[in-house]
């Protein structure tokens, strides 16, 4: 049985499945309780399980993520809400030096059952401070795992798995993504953390992307169909663990790939797609790899400078004919 | 021409909960009579378990000279009687978290001198299976969370220990040491903020040994008075020198009772010095030999040993103890030295519960 949702709808559907299930699990974050979710992804959830266990933090995200944490690693297992992910740079610390870490440091005594979640990348004209795709940072970390879905039932199903995770996982949202609607599971209907989405079929090139760049490679994908190319849309979904299967199989059928991601060329998510598929499918390539990402600097605010630095469908669709022509 | 503006009018301040009792001289030399009624068999096993974290940070400083001991290694030397006489105050329940200065809270927890000295030995049979190190002693069993390398870091982790406490109505109590150097970092605001806040069953201990690395409190802070910043939480706060372990526990378990029975938390600066250096890289250049020495009279060990002398206990009993101590002491060494080296195997499994996320 599915039902139609909103992405934000299929967040809080999993939160509160999830809380249902397990009195261990609750929500922390800024506003996400009287004032409903600064995105409204926990509407209505104050009301529904107390204060107890929906809780309103001050503006410290070190602090706020540091007690879920703390929390974690003596048996409860919290969803801890960034307003975006821009603001957890000031809770980096908490996140690479204890979250991370902790099972390690212990020598495996303490595990650290946390969600992290909340909007990231770019929303619109928001300027270079609350633009920032931060799953980069974070998906080179040894120790946490990071998932970016693009549909409202990738969002329920590798939430709920994330909260039933043992280890800290990062969840990627999108603030453009929030009001997308699809087709979602009712109930328990879980994602495996790591498991790539084949979002569209095709022979001549594999495009492969997450979250809200999923949709920007099928628009392109659509484009290119006008022109004859048939291009297959990867939607990772999980960016660490990376189903690099997945991607390895959909290269060997079209020889081709271009990879979609939104924040900077430099090292990244996208250079790490490259790194494996390089090496694991090099006799099935017919062209070098190409990334598209956001422009090399701080992200601008001027409306017409925003949308040339962050990836949109023709630039996809350039690239694509590329490696598709060129080489 | 400087303006002077006219003061902010504010609401009449509340007097602090607990008055701190000022001492800003040394003591009268010599020990203080014993405190009226106290139990000897108790202030003797305090005792040892103060020279034992003495002989352990002796022990670590030799085999750190003789190589045996890797990295950073900051001993807790003269500083036993805050970790012994605060964890005193504690049922075994109780959570305990700290700094890289964590050998002396971790043997006071419960922490066999064994898993302690094998994991600074980097063996397999360590605490932490030889991945922490000096600064990262975790005892899962005795309820030790750790010891953390990030100044501060630690202090908001300690509020969601707290915090789980509260969430299941437990009843627990945490204690999170740290020292005054944390106080300028925003972990310590964030964590003591939160913890006033939500009325978390929490002891902050802040153990003022006069200097972080080499900068003294004065270079550091604007007041003197570390225990000061819990007014601005409106969390109760007290201060006192930790010269006698006895003290130590009287006072914090006050500050225990309060967490247990009302929930709320306590800041608690204990004033301490460190006999060696920051580390054993450091030879402590910054401060005098005349300094140290002065400190050096007020030994919390010298200092509990004339209270059970004069209390009566006799020195076949310290000779006995001490034996004991040298013996837990030399075993340790021992099973340490002999121990395996952790294999390869233990750095994926280590890393994530479940399959490795790569
Ligand atoms: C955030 C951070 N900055 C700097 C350091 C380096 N560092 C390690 S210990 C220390 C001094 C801390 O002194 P204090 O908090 O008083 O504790 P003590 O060493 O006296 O126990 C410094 C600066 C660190 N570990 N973490």
């Amino acid at each position: 049985m599915t039902h139609s949702l909103r992405f934000r709808d299929a967040l809080r559907e999993a939160m509160i499945e999830e809380m249902d299930r397990d009195d261990r699990v609750f929500l922390m974050g800024e506003e996400v309780g009287h004032y409903q979710g600064a995105y409204k992804v926990s509407e209505g959830m104050l009301a529904k399980f107390g204060p107890r266990r929906v809780i309103d933090t001050p503006i410290a995200e070190a602090g706020f993520a540091g007690v879920g944490i703390g929390a974690a690693i003596v048996g409860l297992r919290p969803i801890v809400e960034f307003m975006t992910w821009n603001f957890s740079a000031v809770a980096f610390d908490q996140i690479l030096n204890n979250a991370a870490k902790m099972r390690q440091m212990s020598g495996g005594q303490l595990d650290c059952p946390i969600v992290f979640r909340g909007p990231n990348a770019s929303a619109r004209q928001v300027g270079s401070q609350h633009s920032h795709a931060m799953e980069h940072f974070y998906a080179h970390v040894p120790g946490l795992k990071v998932v970016a879905p693009a549909f409202p039932d990738d969002a329920k199903g590798l939430l709920k798995s994330a909260i039933r995770d043992d280890n800290p996982v990062l969840v990627m949202e999108s603030e453009t993504l929030y009001g997308v609607k699809g087709d979602v599971p009712e109930g328990d209907v879980l994602v495996p953390l790591g498991k790539a989405r084949i979002a569209r079929q095709g022979t001549h090139v594999t495009i492969a992307a997450y979250s809200r760049m999923t949709h920007v490679a099928l628009e392109a994908a659509a484009l290119l169909e006008s022109e004859g190319i048939a291009a297959e849309v990867i939607d990772l979904r999980s960016l660490r663990p990376l189903d690099e299967n997945t991607l390895v199989a959909s290269v060997e059928r079209t020889h081709r790939l271009v990879v979609v991601h939104e924040g900077w060329p430099y090292g990244g998510v996208g250079a790490e797609v490259v790194d494996r598929v390089q090496r694991l499918a090099f006799d099935a390539l017919a062209a070098p790899i190409l990334r598209v990402a956001t422009l090399d600097v701080p992200m601008p605010y001027s409306a017409n400078l925003e949308l040339a630095c962050i990836p949109q469908p023709e630039r996809v669709a350039a690239a694509v004919r590329r490696v598709v022509g060129e080489f | 021409m400087r303006i002077l503006l006219p003061m902010p009018t504010a609401p009449p301040l509340a007097p602090p909960a607990l008055v701190p009792p000022e001492r800003t001289t040394a003591p009268a030399q010599g020990a203080p009579p014993p405190p009226a009624g106290f139990d000897v068999e108790h202030l003797a096993a305090l005792y040892r378990q103060m020279l034992l974290i003495r002989r352990v940070e002796e022990e670590s400083a030799r085999a750190y000279a003789e190589g045996k001991i890797g990295g950073f290694l900051h001993l807790y030397i003269g500083q036993e009687a805050v970790a012994v006489g605060a964890i005193a105050a504690l049922r075994p329940d109780d959570y305990v978290i700290t700094t890289y200065r964590d050998h002396g809270i971790a043997l006071a927890k419960g922490m066999s001198v064994r898993a302690l000295l094998a994991e600074l030995f980097g063996k397999v049979t360590g605490c932490s299976k030889g991945l922490g190190g000096s600064m990262h002693m975790f005892d899962k069993e005795h309820h030790m969370l750790g010891g953390y390398g990030i100044v501060g870091g630690h202090i908001p982790l300690a509020a969601g220990v707290a915090f789980a406490s509260k969430y299941r109505a437990d009843d627990k109590v945490t204690l999170c040491f740290f020292g005054e150097g944390a106080v300028s970092i925003g972990g310590f605001h964030e964590g003591l903020g939160l913890a006033a806040l939500w009325k978390l069953p929490i002891v902050f201990i802040c153990e003022n040994n006069e200097y972080a690395m080499g900068t003294p409190l004065s270079r550091s802070m604007s007041v003197e008075d570390v225990s000061l910043k819990a007014l601005g939480y409106g969390m109760d706060r007290d201060r006192f020198f930790a010269d006698d372990v006895l003290e130590v526990e009287h006072r914090i378990s006050e500050a225990v009772q309060r967490a247990r029975e009302h929930g709320t938390p306590t800041l608690v600066e204990v004033r301490t010095y460190r006999f060696r250096g920051h580390s054993m890289s450091d030879p402590a250049k910054y401060r005098t030999q005349a300094e140290l020495d002065e400190h050096k009279k007020r030994d919390p060990l010298v200092h509990t040993r004339e209270i059970l002398a004069k209390a009566g206990v006799a020195d076949a009993r310290f000779a006995e103890i001490e034996s004991g101590v040298e013996a837990e002491v030399a075993d340790a060494r021992k099973f340490a030295a002999e121990s395996a080296e952790p294999g390869l195997d233990v750095l994926a499994s280590s890393t994530y519960s479940g399959p490795f996320a790569y």
